[in-house]
């Protein structure tokens, strides 16, 4: 986790702009400058951008995937360790206490070497990519993470709500969906952006297994060129790309924030 | 306001007979009966801890007691054993609550819309014209559009009665709606309450509003450790009760100051 929701509600519009300047300006000066100063390492730089580039469209795209399938799980999970019945209950709390408890890199290593690498359907043979797989582990994580989030946001709206709309005649299904959850997203909003900033930040793990993301690509490039300065710089990149990618997150959440707290 | 020839004629809507209700080792309604028939103002007073409320969450079924009858509008209440049976007759008795408990997340002309729109099926354009009339008669036509975190206690918890109305229940039931607002603001919740009862519409209140209760009950009842000492009609139990547990209470309580600036604002 990469900050607390605490800290995050918390942050002021003045260290934001630090951040920003970090991230947006500085990292980016550091690279240019260098570039310049050096030129040849400029050339090296320019020739491998578009290989970086091409790793790091896959790093959001395993997080959108991962983000998307493990809030629906997770939400879905966090619901069931809610319900009535105790077969329901069940195996959401059992697959929660396992899943949450175990790293990302496991998680990983697992989904990649237990599916194959491809599936035979109606007589076709469809490749299973380990991108995929990697999704998979990252979803499995952020869903035992939300799903803690959810049913920590549902317990903490006041029973007085539920009894308002006992004595207007809810179901307890519709209550949830018309009345609890509502008021259940403005409160995991700022946990949820941190399940989602890990992610994102996990996605480089999936270099690991083979995944080409970006610090494959790196990695590729500073083995390809060997120039201790090119790989410091290569790194660099890298950082700034992750923050480009994590930073507008935590803004968005912000902002939803803002919106919703006007109710 | 006193109980006129034709109400006592009508036919019941409410019957506890002989209502036994325990929380674990806790017993809380000790045998209960109680009739209160179409149109009336029902008031029960009591100590704290006398089971009041714990009686309105038994009309609604919000807690179902070890024994005895409930008859609530033609429907056995006791003998209903499924959740959805017990939706069924929520739907057709209000309830407003101590605390207001409107959704937060939600404006005041939505908090009204929600269920019936959402619960009964109602039309949504009819459903607004029927909260904007009722918000009208809650003297907060203005709010609509506010949020409950912007009103004071007062108008939250006239919002509440408005959504309680919404639903057209065939009766209401107030659970000591007054209790938890500032003495300036009991005097505009009163005046709906007042309003909606002479409107007849059937109330039942659990209040500690001694003056209230004196002045628009057709029926006051007194309990305590859950069975009911006394009842009769407001000057019985006011002025006239020969038990003397009864005129220490109302004696203590009616001299307080809340009575008083109630009288003050001349409602």
């Amino acid at each position: 986790m990469s900050m607390t929701a605490t800290q995050a509600s918390k942050t002021t519009s003045k260290s934001s702009r630090v951040l920003r300047s970090i991230g947006f300006v500085a990292m980016p000066l550091l690279v240019i400058g260098w570039s310049l100063i050096d030129l040849s390492l400029g050339r090296e730089l320019v020739e491998w951008i578009p290989y970086l580039a091409s790793g790091f469209s896959m790093n959001i795209l395993i997080t959108i995937c991962a983000v998307t399938l493990g809030t629906t799980a997770g939400v879905l999970l966090g619901l069931m360790q809610l319900a009535p019945y105790w077969f329901v209950r069940l195996p959401a709390q059992v697959y929660v206490q396992i899943f949450r408890n175990a790293p990302a890199l496991v998680l990983i290593f697992a989904t990649t070497y237990i599916f194959p690498f491809e599936v035979v359907l109606f007589g076709n043979y469809l490749p299973f990519p380990d991108w995929v797989k990697a999704v998979i582990g990252l979803a499995i994580l952020s869903s035992a993470y939300i799903a803690e989030i959810t049913r920590g946001a549902v317990l903490s709206i006041p029973t007085t709500q539920w009894e308002a709309t006992k004595g207007l005649g809810f179901s307890r299904l519709q209550a949830l969906r018309y009345v609890i959850l509502p008021q259940c997203v403005r409160r995991s909003l700022p946990p949820w952006m941190n399940v989602a900033s890990s992610m994102a930040m996990g996605t480089s793990l999936a270099s690991l297994v083979g995944v080409h993301e970006l610090m494959h690509a790196a990695t590729d490039a500073s083995t390809a060129v060997r120039r201790l300065d090119f790989t410091i710089i290569a790194y660099v990149v890298v950082m700034a790309a992750f923050f480009t990618l994590c930073y507008p997150i935590a803004r968005l959440t912000r902002r939803l924030e803002r919106r919703f707290n006007t109710g | 306001m006193t109980a006129s020839p034709e109400t006592e004629t009508n036919t019941a809507i409410v019957k506890l007979e002989d209502v036994h209700l325990s929380f674990g080792q806790t017993q809380v309604l000790k045998g209960i009966d109680l009739t209160i028939y179409k149109g009336d103002a029902f008031s029960i007073i009591g100590p704290s801890g006398s089971g009041k409320s714990t009686i309105l969450r038994c009309i609604n079924a919000l807690v179902t007691p070890q024994s005895g009858k409930i008859t609530v509008a033609g429907t056995r209440v006791d003998q209903l054993t499924k959740e959805s049976e017990r939706i069924q007759l929520r739907k057709r008795v209000g309830i407003v609550f101590q605390q207001y408990n409107l959704f937060p997340h939600l404006t005041v002309l939505d908090n009204i819309v929600l269920a019936p729109t959402k619960i009964l099926g109602a039309d949504k354009t009819a459903t607004v014209k029927l909260a904007r009339e009722l918000l009208e008669k809650v003297r907060l036509s203005e709010k609509a559009d506010a949020y409950p975190g912007q009103l004071s206690g007062g108008q939250q918890q006239r919002v509440a009665i408005a959504r309680a109305l919404a639903m057209k229940p065939e009766l209401v039931l107030f659970d000591e709606v007054t209790s938890a607002l500032d003495p300036e603001t009991v005097g505009e919740v009163l005046w709906v309450i007042r309003d909606l009862i002479r409107d007849g519409m059937t109330s039942i209140l659990v209040t500690h509003e001694m003056r209230f209760a004196e002045e628009i009950s057709d029926t006051v009842v007194f309990t305590e450790n859950g069975r009911i000492v006394d009842h009769g009609s407001p000057q019985q139990i006011f002025h006239t009760a020969d038990n003397p547990r009864i005129r220490q209470f109302v004696g203590g309580l009616s001299g307080g100051g809340r009575g008083a600036v109630r009288d003050g604002e001349g409602i």
